[in-house]
């Protein structure tokens, strides 16, 4: 009795009965209940299933104001670094006036200059670059290396989780920014090393959230049919698990971006990032020696990061409000 | 040839407070072209046993044979192969299907993971089916959230006969649905076993539903087969205590007002009574209940009972 | 006899949608009134309505007379003394209804200290009692239980012990058995239908299932799509319904106590979904009415008066439909 994949692809004797069927139930006539297989099929069209908005959460984004704002912030930063090399050409860190102009006392330098005589616009506008740059990178390892981890535990359990689970808890008893800076010592500071050691930082956070996650979605009954339907592992992560653990995630990591351009800050600022590219943090740093002379130095990277960061996190606070409670299922 | 035999199943949870034993030494057949119903109260290891025997639970001990093939010692890929022989599908038709995926993502998936046909066949084969279970021809690019109860129970069917299997596990297929939806399902499961000779292992609490929808019936309490029968003898002659105390408690406008149900709430699975388990509920139980677990007795051609006291 | 409570075209609109559109209904001290329903028919917002916890931004018409006065547009403050005082409610879901850090005794002697100013001793003598009426073994030792220890249809014997705590005139059970196992489910109507006798108290069954319809209640009505469509005693209307509704219903329901087999033939069915209820005309049922006449779309079918106890809005009488009583109105 093995049955043949044709017994279900389109024939006539099956169409034909559905047209029947469909025919034989005129409402006028028949006084008893008809026996209809199939009544919505055929004569129903899904234009009268409830048609919910297919972009439901990107609407409710787009309606919370203060996402928007964070978000035309992040993309004036993004668009002003991507276009610092045409709008401020040559190398930031070259002496250009007299060292000390204040902001507004040379039209020509509208946010002043350093000590050094240095643009501190162009300063801004180059570092920009730099802590986006090592922002996002930095968290896009931090989520590859985290997503990886956590969703090994979460979906195999058992002895693997255990082993991963020690080993996040390992990185999270390290007090983590003192081994971010013992990372970026040993290793030459450079935009790359001090990408790849705040990514290295930061993963333990999304694998443990990414975990948490994958545990609860494993025991859904769509992963159960998924394995009855006799699919495989590689399958199962990532197509049916992770999409619906995505939401979160992508929360968490644009406060993850907020988190790595603090970070990159701070190790400009005590003196251990790239000493060939001026970034954010590393113009606070050399404008703290004169901060009661000349505390714009300070100030306006200051901003620029304060500002970078809120947007992050307004962004963040609107993905939470659109992704999460996610997909909420509209029982009617 | 017996389609699935199970003997001496256990499936046993390790959990906080002790072993569950959710299956215990069960021992079942399917015939191709039958429908058995797997009826029980929650709790009593019916779902259990119907992942078991897929393998989406490990059992603990005893085998199961797919049509001569042992089933529990197969090895993972062969394991996964089979899956196209033997479907399951769901009871709430809001967890079952992925909400990130549109139905034809849901239908495709299968047919790519067992190599079936080219793309061209698949989406011949996904447009057939969807309109066979009554689905609106153009509802493949939408989402699960898009339907109702109803329609969503029929894309889980479409999905799991969509590899035309030989054996479908339902479990508990149409208690999540009104009552006017149910009858729908019903009748589209036994129009595709007809079409599609399919045989059922229907995993109900609802024995109305059970009554109408099988042709042997197991009875199941905490994690024991107590009877099994066809459908007809059983109700006209159910002979274990139990089964005759949950055929009582069914809704009966004959028995206006008045309840024949049987005291005491079903004890904890992870201290099941000794002996028969039955017997802290049981009107007939003796000492020899309290001591000894019933053996089952054939008291016709199908109808075993595990019961001391019937005769 | 003047009834205990006495809906007139009571109705629930949020914003445009009305899903409740206008039911009327009495209840008498002592009597088992049954509402069915699928999902979508307002039986549920219907019994929150009676209970005044309805959500806020919901709008409410016509009247609930109970005992003599109209309970609609009372302020929140009269509505807490007849909550729990006059009228109980019981829920589905007892897993979720109870408190789960409060012992069984205090959340019963909660309730009789809001409405009866006894003291902490008297209340809790007062809380065994109720678990003993509510036939709960060894109700002194179970009273300092919490919910978790309970199972399931112990829960809900102690929501209904909170439910009758003072005597109501009125309970309300909202699928107060749905979610309990088939013998628990027997046991708990035996309970409710034995106190509404002991304690003269009218009882409100919220229920989709027939056969707990049709074996325990005095009176039954039929909701659909916001509306009552049939009403009458069960015996009469199962055995020989008027609305094609109710006879789909009863056709749909596979019922062990009529034999019928799949091998013999499928189950009636009703096509499609209460959903295509929205937006209709006349009928909310014409769409899916095997017996439905052009003139259905042009207005709602009034409630009419069939037999002396049975009302029905439809205004053809079906062929099956055999009356013993043959007044003029239904001959004319």
């Amino acid at each position: 009795m093995t049955l043949t994949q044709s017994s279900i692809i389109p024939s006539k004797r099956l169409s034909a009965v559905h047209t029947d069927e469909t025919e034989a139930a005129p409402p006028e006539q028949s006084k008893e209940w008809p026996f209809l297989h199939a009544p919505d099929a055929l004569t129903q069209s899904s234009a009268t299933v409830t048609k919910a908005g297919l972009r439901r959460e990107v609407r409710i984004f787009l309606t919370n104001p203060n996402a928007i704002i964070g978000l035309v912030f992040l993309v004036t930063v993004i668009a002003v670094a991507l276009a610092a090399p045409y709008l401020f050409p040559g190398d930031p860190l070259e002496m250009v006036a007299r060292p000390f102009l204040w902001p507004g006392q040379n039209p020509a330098y509208p946010l002043g200059t350093d000590s050094m005589g240095r643009d501190v616009l162009a300063g801004i506008v180059h570092g920009a670059r730099i802590s986006l740059t090592v922002g996002i990178a930095a968290t896009l390892i931090g989520l590859t290396i985290g997503v990886l981890v956590g969703a090994i535990a979460g979906y195999f359990g058992g002895v693997v989780d255990d082993v991963l689970v020690k080993l996040i808890e390992i990185f999270q008893t390290l007090p983590s920014f003192v081994l971010l800076v013992v990372l970026v010592a040993i290793a030459q500071p450079n935009v790359l090393t001090v990408t790849s050691a705040i990514g290295i930082i930061t993963w333990p956070m999304v694998a443990r959230l990414t975990r948490a996650e994958f545990r609860a979605i494993r025991e859904k009954d769509y992963v159960l049919a998924a394995r009855s339907l006799g699919y495989g592992h590689v399958r199962i992560v990532f197509r049916e698990i992770l999409p619906n653990a995505l939401p979160p995630i992508i929360v968490t990591s644009s406060v993850m971006v907020a988190g790595a351009i603090l970070m990159e800050a701070a190790l400009s600022f005590m003196g251990l990032g790239d000493p060939n590219r001026v970034s954010w943090g590393s113009m606070i740093g050399a404008g703290r020696d004169v901060i009661r002379t000349a505390w714009y130095l300070t100030a306006l990277p200051g901003l620029a990061i304060v500002f970078t960061v809120i947007s992050l996190n307004l962004i963040s606070d609107g993905l939470n409000d659109a992704l999460n409670p996610r997909f909420s299922e509209e029982r009617r | 040839m017996t389609l699935l035999s199970v003997r001496n199943l256990s499936t046993h949870y390790a959990g906080g407070r002790g072993t569950v034993r959710a299956v215990d030494d069960v021992s079942l057949t399917i015939e191709p072209g039958e429908t058995v119903a797997l009826v029980g109260e929650s709790g009593c290891g019916k779902s259990s046993l119907g992942k078991s025997l897929m393998r989406l639970v490990e059992p603990t001990s005893g085998q199961v044979e797919f049509k001569g093939k042992d089933v529990t010692a197969m090895p993972a890929r062969e394991l996964r192969s089979l899956r196209r022989s033997i479907q399951m599908i769901f009871q709430d038709p809001f967890a079952s299907l992925n909400p990130r995926q549109t139905i034809r993502t849901i239908l495709t998936a299968p047919l790519k993971v067992h190599g079936v046909g080219d793309s061209k066949r698949r989406r011949e084969i996904i447009e057939s089916i969807i309109v066979q279970v009554g689905l609106p021809a153009d509802s493949l690019d939408r989402y699960p959230h898009e339907f109702s109860g109803g329609q969503r129970q029929r894309i889980g069917i479409a999905r799991a006969l969509i590899l035309q299997p030989e054996l479908v596990v339902c479990d508990e297929p149409v208690s999540a649905l009104d009552l006017s939806i149910q009858a729908q399902i019903l009748n589209l499961l036994v129009e595709m076993k007809n079409k599609l000779s399919l045989s059922y292992l229907f995993v109900s609490h609802d024995l109305s539903v059970v009554r109408y929808f099988s042709d042997r019936v197991l009875v199941m309490y905490l994690g024991k087969i107590v009877e099994s029968a066809p459908t007809a003898e059983l109700w006209a002659d159910p002979k274990h205590p139990y089964t005759r105390a949950l055929l009582a408690a069914v809704p009966d406008p004959s028995r206006r007002k008045q309840a024949a149900p049987i005291a005491g709430d079903l004890p904890s699975p992870h201290n099941p009574p000794s002996g028969c388990r039955f017997h802290t509920r049981c009107p007939l139980a003796t000492d020899l209940c309290r001591a000894q677990a019933p053996e089952h007795r054939l008291f016709g051609p199908a109808h075993a009972v595990a019961c001391h006291h019937t005769n | 006899m003047t009834a205990l409570l006495d809906v007139r075209d009571f109705s629930v609109a949020f914003g445009a949608s009305q899903p409740v559109k206008g039911v009327s209904f009495t209840a008498n001290p002592g009597e088992m009134l049954a509402i069915v329903g699928e999902s979508g028919s307002g039986k549920s917002l219907t019994a929150l309505g009676l209970i005044g916890l309805l959500p806020r931004h919901a709008k409410t018409g016509g009247e609930i007379r109970f005992d003599g006065r109209n309970l609609l547009g009372q302020s929140e403050r009269d509505w807490r003394k007849i909550r729990g005082r006059d009228i109980g409610m019981i829920f589905q879901e007892p897993m979720t209804s109870l408190n789960p850090v409060l012992t069984v005794g205090e959340q019963i002697t909660e309730v009789l200290r809001i409405h009866e100013h006894v003291d902490r001793k008297q209340a809790r003598q007062r809380a065994v009692e109720l678990l003993e009426l509510v036939n709960i073994p060894e109700a002194r030792k179970r009273v300092d239980d919490y919910p978790h220890q309970l199972s399931g249809g112990m829960r809900q014997r102690v929501m209904i012990a909170i439910g009758v705590a003072c005597n109501p005139k009125l309970l309300i059970a909202d699928e107060a058995t749905t979610a309990l196992d088939v013998t628990i489910q027997a046991q708990i109507l035996q309970l409710l239908d034995n106190l509404r006798r002991d304690l003269n108290m009218a009882v409100i069954l919220i229920t989709h299932d027939l056969g707990i319809v049709a074996q325990w209640a005095d009176r039954v009505m039929v909701m659909y799509a916001g509306r009552k469509v049939e009403e009458g005693l069960p015996e009469p209307v199962f055995t020989n319904p008027y609305h094609p509704y109710t006879r789909g219903l009863l056709g749909a329901s596979p019922r062990a106590e009529s034999g019928h087999h799949y091998r013999q033939g499928p189950l009636i069915e009703i096509p499609g979904s209460i959903v295509s209820a929205t937006g209709e005309k006349g009928c909310a049922f014409r769409p899916r009415c095997p017996s439905a006449q052009a003139s259905c779309g042009f207005a709602v079918p009034p409630l009419r008066q069939i037999t002396e106890d049975r009302l029905a809005a439809c205004p053809f009488t079906p062929t099956s439909f055999v009356s013993h009583v043959h007044d003029a109105s239904l001959r004319s």
